[in-house]
């Protein structure tokens, strides 16, 4: 029997999280190995550091392999498994896959670097004990606004992102949205009926549901 | 059957990305000019080829793609046996994959503000911003630093062949090349020695000579 696949990590990481996802969806086992975060710092010296030696979370076990970049991770475990669980990366279709990737890459450039600083100003800044700029926030948002107006034309077409069938590209999104809309501009989302709908329901699948309990960065 | 199509600037990075894949792997194509200076890209019919209004688009057939790395990614697979191997079967893809996203999410969001502050800008007679530049180039050092234990391992990025791993960094890297912080690259023999083998690449070179043209 194979050993379980292994994922470093803490449940409340949204990096860790779009991993855990993943797994969930595609119904793979699974060990959570806690790394001491916030007290110890472990994911920054060594051992850890000759697993992913840019000392970030997740990484993903499966034997004698190593992997870091949850995105990475997810690729590996979607091919790996793809005969399992949700089809994520729709391998069977060249025009499909190839819709997945693109939007994918638009999680990666467009959406994350508009959504990110927000979430480290609002949601990470106070646990480190700084203050959050405003400023920041601003210019993002209205970053985030313009990639949302795409979306909302796209959701427009199809039922999900790379077709009307839900896949990593919609995934990856997950971990950051959910703690956007903790925030005091989810209205951003919710004014945009497509891109609400389309969240309503991805946020309402059961792997996801699993992994949002341990998100409780945000939480009063 | 209808040429492959490329839509872009020959000034974009990007759209060099998709170029070296391209060419690394001999394929024909038909390359179409949009005008930036005009604002093409921000209208239609452009925005139906990619509704960010960037460079480049991409089209095969009835495909419609955008996103360079979601195109040399497809440009590697749909034509794996023409020319250079650009990704590899089994396990080994999935270290590939990692720093594919090494490049993405930890390389070029540093590299691209550095290309911005120090290629870019003086192109447009504008002038750099001092403190962008030098945090940039401390933060994309320990990224380097990082870069240099790991080809002390290993030939390539990616691993033992050159793959998407390395060919993604080039539009980046040849840019820093050009400019003062190419220090970055010179200061560490491994990462200067994988630069130069890879800027070196016959496609690359083809890339370079399709930018002096244009």
């Amino acid at each position: 029997m194979a050993p379980k696949l292994r994922l470093h990590g803490i449940p409340m990481s949204s990096c860790a999280a779009r991993s855990m996802i993943c797994l969930y969806e595609k119904g793979v086992e699974f060990e959570l190995v806690l790394v001491d975060f916030f007290i110890a710092a472990e994911h920054k010296q060594p051992p850890f550091l000759s697993k992913n030696p840019f000392g970030q979370i997740p990484v993903l076990e499966d034997g004698n392999l190593t992997l870091f970049e949850s995105r990475a991770i997810n690729e590996y475990v979607s091919n790996k498994f793809k005969d399992q669980g949700t089809d994520l990366i729709r391998h069977n279709s060249l025009e499909e896959s190839a819709l997945v990737k693109v939007w994918t890459e638009v999680e990666s450039h467009q959406f994350h670097p508009a959504i990110s600083p927000i979430y480290n100003q609002h949601l990470l800044a106070p646990l480190y004990g700084k203050s959050s700029d405003q400023a920041i926030i601003d210019e993002h948002l209205e970053k985030l606004r313009m990639v949302l107006d795409v979306y909302e034309d796209r959701l427009g077409k199809t039922k999900y992102l790379a077709g009307d069938f839900y896949s990593l590209a919609d995934l990856h999104h997950m971990p950051m949205m959910f703690s956007f809309m903790k925030t005091p501009w989810g209205h951003v989302v919710n004014e945009r009926p497509k891109v609400k709908a389309w969240w309503e329901d991805i946020s309402s699948r059961d792997a996801f549901k699993k992994v949002a309990v341990g998100m409780t960065i945000g939480d009063k | 059957m209808a040429v492959m199509k490329l839509y872009g600037s020959p000034l974009s990075s990007a759209v060099w990305r998709v170029l070296a894949s391209l060419y690394e792997k001999g394929l024909d194509f038909e390359f179409i000019p949009v005008d930036m200076k005009s604002g093409e890209h921000k209208k239609e019919p452009y925005l139906s080829l990619n509704p960010f209004g960037q460079v480049p688009a991409f089209v095969d057939g009835d495909l419609k793609l955008f996103e360079s790395r979601a195109i040399t990614q497809y440009i590697s697979h749909e034509y794996a046996d023409k020319g250079t191997p650009l990704v590899v079967p089994g396990k080994p893809m999935a270290i590939v994959s990692v720093w594919m996203e090494v490049e993405a999410h930890q390389y070029d969001p540093l590299a691209g503000k550095l290309a911005w502050e120090l290629g870019y800008k003086p192109h447009f007679g504008m002038q750099p911003d001092h403190a962008v530049v030098e945090e940039n180039e401390g933060k994309l050092g320990k990224v380097l630093d990082v870069y240099e234990a790991r080809l002390s391992q290993s030939k390539y990025i990616g691993g033992d062949t050159f793959t998407l791993a390395d060919l993604h960094h080039l539009p980046t890297l040849s840019f820093l090349m050009d400019t003062p912080a190419k220090k970055l690259i010179e200061s560490r023999p491994k990462v200067s020695a994988w630069v130069a083998d890879i800027t070196s690449r016959p496609a690359w070179c083809k890339v370079v000579e399709f930018r002096k043209q244009h």
